[in-house]
């Protein structure tokens, strides 16, 4: 039960940073590894904020805001000074280890005695005894419908249209008259900002910040997005957004099971990485493979 | 024809280097003009090789010029960055995958090419008061895609693609349509569809069009005024009545001589 509950609880937590990489993944086309320092610079200013008395609530659109910025120095460095994708990820998730390092102030910071998002008056006293083990996870389900059913919404806005435009065919975007380059900052922004409100929710679920939280962020995304969005394919009741969350639970409880079958958990690492091979490998959404299905499409 | 006003569109003293300084050095435009008068339909021909897709880069800022001017009604946009441009002008391109966007449904490239000119803000990006309106679009192009309007454009043909990107770049006022060689990706039947189109279209809309082919009976059935260019510059240019008395024949037999002469 508590196995299943923690498995619930980070996989929707994981959930928001996969609809971030969906965005950059799947709809700009932009493989963005800045994910791998956004994600611990919401954690980290999630632990400065709380650490100096702020209300935990102020947490998660001071973690959203911080990383839409992170995304949008991205988004400027590819589109401004016209560095390779790739590069512009790197450069900034390494950067960032340090800026991380700077918000928190160390590399492991506690917060067991502070109240939290998921432990404060207001809470506690809505999830009177035995209910307050599932407070945790139902208070991350709001918060993961909620920014759910928000990505859904902009997606059908035009400004979402223009997002959902650029990745599709970015010819068109000038022929509209608008800059593609700041489509893209748009996008890179938003993206960013939801993988660092994830690490501000994380970091208040795990109740500290570790420097290492990063690594691999952006593989657990990209697993998660590849997985739900490929299983769920079929469904077509269910919206690309609902399968990129169901796809992180998934993802979580194999990584889950992997665990409970006995692997040592220096090894975590390692298996999230083979775990990601193969998921690609079953797939079939390799990048040779989805540029040749690209191909097809035009021709 | 009239005089300096409207949209007048002017390419005077254009130079365009490729790859300067490298072996590959290439002069495609030393000193290039062309004048086009508001209204014209203008059709070009040449040989590949001959500058008329780069003329149409330079118009609509996808490259950009070593020196000259664009004046569009006597001001110049040489400066001007290519989406601010393209405000005023639609565009169609050989590839009709690059007129339409293939992940998104007919009725939401509508939607989104009918939004040209005005912010992409928060606002709905379909208006569905509007999709009956889309559809009194599509009925004339006897396609049937009135009623797949939530069909993706990726699964439509080449030659319905088309159909809609052209409908997509005159959706709006625009000053200038482009047509950048726009049937010769289709096949035959499809092109000819979609070349009947485009002249209802423009007589429709009355706008200036400038359109490259390789398709020279096109050059010479279509529009009121032609062009020919060779290795950057223009050697024919008939407009109005002696444009009208052009047989393809003629022109053909322009285009085989310069051909022989460059030596292929």
């Amino acid at each position: 039960m508590a196995l299943l509950l923690s498995v619930l609880e980070q996989g929707m937590i994981y959930g928001i940073l996969a609809l971030g990489v969906y965005i950059t993944y799947k709809i700009l086309d932009f493989p963005d590894l800045t994910v791998d320092g956004s994600f611990p610079f919401g954690a980290a200013l999630t632990v400065r904020l709380i650490t100096m008395g702020m209300p935990p609530i102020v947490t998660l659109p001071a973690a959203f805001l911080g990383g839409a910025l992170v995304g949008v120095c991205t988004g400027v460095i590819h589109v401004k000074m016209k560095v390779r994708d790739l590069l512009s990820g790197i450069i900034m998730m390494t950067g960032l280890y340090t800026v991380n390092l700077w918000v928190a102030g160390t590399g492991y910071v506690a917060i067991f005695n502070r109240e939290t998002i998921f432990d404060n008056d207001a809470v506690n006293a809505f999830f009177p005894g035995a209910a307050g083990r599932l407070k945790t996870a139902v208070i991350i389900l709001l918060i993961t419908l909620g920014v759910k059913y928000l990505l859904d919404w902009y997606m059908g806005t035009k400004s979402g249209f223009l997002l959902r435009a650029v990745g599709d065919n970015d010819t068109i975007v000038t022929s509209l008259g608008v800059d593609k380059g700041l489509v893209k900052i748009v996008g890179l922004s938003i993206a960013n900002g939801l993988v660092s409100l994830s690490g501000c929710i994380y970091a208040q679920q795990q109740r500290s910040f570790e420097i290492s939280i990063g690594t691999g962020a952006v593989v657990i995304g990209l697993a998660s997005v590849i997985m739900g969005t490929s299983l769920f394919k079929r469904v077509t009741l269910l919206r690309v957004t609902s399968s990129v969350v169901l796809g992180s639970v998934l993802y979580k409880g194999c990584v889950a099971l992997a665990m409970f079958a006995g692997i040592d958990a220096n090894a975590i690492k390692l298996i999230t990485s083979v775990l990601f091979l193969v998921i690609l490998v079953v797939s079939m959404d390799r990048r040779k493979g989805s540029l040749s299905q690209r191909r097809q499409h035009i021709t | 024809m009239r005089g300096n006003e409207g949209h007048m569109l002017e390419l005077k003293g254009i130079w365009k280097n490729y790859n300067p300084g490298s072996v590959n050095e290439l002069c495609l435009f030393r000193d290039f003009g062309l004048t086009v008068q508001d209204g014209e339909f203008v059709a070009v021909v040449g040989s590949n090789g001959s500058g008329k897709t780069s003329m149409l880069n330079i118009i609509c800022g996808s490259i950009e010029v070593d020196r000259g001017q664009i004046l569009v009604g006597g001001t110049d946009i040489v400066r001007q960055k290519d989406f601010l441009r393209q405000r005023r002008i639609g565009r169609v391109y050989q590839d009709p995958s690059r007129g339409t966007c293939p992940g998104m449904t007919i009725l939401e490239n509508m939607s989104i090419a009918d939004n040209k000119g005005k912010p992409y803000n928060l606002g709905r990006g379909v208006n569905k008061a509007k999709a009956e309106h889309y559809r009194e679009l599509l009925r004339p192009l006897n396609l049937n895609l009135e009623e797949k309007m939530d069909f993706k454009v990726g699964s439509l043909s080449g030659g319905q693609r088309q159909a809609l990107a052209l409908l997509m770049a005159t959706m709006t006022p625009i000053d200038f349509l482009i047509l950048d060689e726009h049937t010769a990706a289709l096949d035959p039947k499809t092109a000819e569809t979609i070349m009947e189109l485009t002249d209802r279209v423009v007589r429709e809309k009355k706008v200036t069009t400038i359109m490259v082919t390789h398709n020279l009976r096109h050059a010479v059935e279509y529009g009121n005024r032609l062009v020919m260019m060779h290795e950057g510059k223009v050697i024919l240019d008939k407009a109005g009545e002696e444009k009208a008395r052009l047989k393809t024949e003629e022109i053909m037999g322009i285009f085989n001589r310069i051909s022989v002469e460059c030596g292929n």
